[in-house]
């Protein structure tokens, strides 16, 4: 087929790679953009969602905050921001065009992830260990900080793992609309019907996202503290879907 | 100035005017919105549809062959890794700018979700229940088909849910290959700033995801009467 033999020629110039709009730049944008909306979504919604799930309070708030998500486009949400007169598609120093309006869509993406999994984290510590905790005369604070965080922390860290992907898909949709990003590549490739620019992007875009998911998966396995790795069988992650994770609300605590 | 703009009464979608909210041109263009909102329906429709029938078999096959279940997950989740907009361009090469495209990479994200709903689902049927069915003389086909996909059906249905919903706004993205529905009105109304339209058509998007997700919630308690007296 031709397009891989123009995809291999645009990857395999040197040329393309370098320069203001070349893949380095725009790959180097990508991830600041991820990284910094990750950032931004993790100091807004851990707190709050640990907190709320210490308390084992907001939980219909916490659950469905990302069934709301899932149901708002990505692509959308970014056309609405950029088309309104704020933000628009004013620069944003290193984050490129319409720079603003993509970090809020990519934060603002993140949370539901971050939020439903860090709360369900929370409540998932087994009631009995609680209670232990309790009875050993340790206050809430110790109880959360001691017990639950520790507990709790690989379905947190597989939240932050799935608002990774999440991030990184959304702000390759960016491009779209006329946003930073790699996206761009991809899009200009099809608006150009230069198709084999477009693949030679998607092909970038997803070997990344591969290697994003690989290091947060690998980070997941460092924060079990039961060390025994991903169990495959009968545990539940961030993309399963249980009932539990559903539509029960979480026990009131006593 | 454009033709619309210097009209005697400026329509709330001339260039002028360009509100978000206009019901003329709701009314004006009518046929172009039905036309996006099927088109968009159809293809989350068949991309769902597309994804249970390969999700079935592979939860079928993960489940009987417990060495292969952790490859079939690992693939999926690498597969909805991939964001849509580089998933679709590399299908391009083997179906073309066409809605195959489209529903291709949409099935591929729903298998995601329901080859692990199902699993999940089948997991939970209590093992006294597939004993006692046993028992009676059930064979693995009547055992599969009269007791664990009914006892199965309210945590596949939850996936279902998710799967269809998260389609229903993956659809959008099609656009880049113009088979996105309603994503190619929003597409348009970002490339000519023409606010109703973009505003119109993501309204659509969200209201479709819900209205399909409450006829699925219908489905359901008609397809479990038995859990209704329960879950009250």
């Amino acid at each position: 087929m031709r397009v891989f033999g123009d995809m291999w020629r645009y990857l395999s110039d040197g040329a393309n790679w370098t320069g203001g709009d070349g893949i380095a730049a725009l790959l180097g944008q990508q991830l600041l953009l991820t990284l910094t909306a990750l950032l931004m979504a993790m100091v807004v919604g851990l707190p709050i969602a640990l907190w709320l799930g210490h308390l084992g309070r907001g939980g219909f708030l916490a659950i469905n905050i990302s069934n709301v998500g899932r149901a708002i486009p990505t692509f959308a949400l970014l056309a609405l921001l950029v088309v309104a007169p704020w933000p628009g598609t004013d620069q944003l120093g290193p984050y490129g065009r319409a720079g603003l309006a993509t970090l809020i869509a990519l934060t603002l993406f993140a949370l539901p992830p971050i939020i439903t999994n860090s709360y369900v984290a929370m409540r998932e510590v087994a009631p009995e260990v609680r209670e232990a905790a309790r009875g050993m005369g340790m206050t809430g604070a110790q109880r959360f900080w001691q017990v639950e965080l520790p507990l709790g922390l690989p379905l947190v860290v597989s939240g932050l793992r799935l608002a990774l992907v999440q991030v990184w898909a959304t702000a390759t949709i960016a491009a779209l609309v006329a946003g930073p990003g790699l996206g761009q590549i991809i899009t200009d490739g099809f608006f150009r019907s230069n198709y084999g620019k477009g693949i030679a992007g998607a092909l970038v875009v997803a070997a990344v996202a591969l290697v994003l998911e690989l290091l947060a998966a690998l980070a997941q396995r460092a924060v079990d503290p039961t060390r025994r790795g991903t169990p495959t069988g009968g545990h539940t992650d961030a993309l399963s879907v249980t009932g539990a994770t559903l539509d029960e609300p979480a026990e009131p605590v006593g | 100035m454009t033709i619309l703009g210097a009209a005697a009464e400026p329509s709330c979608y001339s260039r002028l005017v360009n509100d978000w909210i206009c019901p003329a041109y709701v009314t004006d263009r009518q046929q172009e919105i039905v036309d996006a909102t099927v088109q968009h329906v159809g293809i989350t429709v068949v991309s769902v549809v597309l994804g249970l029938l390969i999700a079935f078999p592979l939860a079928l096959l993960a489940r009987r062959l417990p060495r292969l279940e952790a490859t079939i997950l690992a693939i999926t989740t690498g597969i909805y890794t991939v964001p849509s907009l580089a998933l679709f361009p590399l299908l391009v090469p083997f179906t073309g700018l066409s809605a195959t495209t489209v529903v291709i990479g949409l099935a591929l994200y729903a298998l995601t979700i329901l080859v692990r709903s199902l699993l999940e689902g089948l997991r939970s049927v209590p093992d006294d229940v597939r004993e006692s069915a046993t028992g009676l003389g059930y064979g693995r086909g009547a055992l599969l088909m009269k007791i664990e996909l009914p006892l199965a059906l309210p945590v596949v249905m939850a996936g279902l849910r998710v799967a269809t919903v998260s389609t229903v706004a993956l659809t959008t993205v099609g656009s880049l290959v113009a088979y996105g529905g309603l994503g190619n009105l929003i597409k348009d109304g970002v490339l000519t700033n023409f606010r109703a339209e973009l505003f119109t058509a993501s309204l659509l998007c969200v209201v479709l995801a819900f209205v399909l997700d409450a006829l699925l919630v219908l489905a359901q308690r008609l397809l479990t009467p038995w859990t209704r007296g329960v879950r009250a």
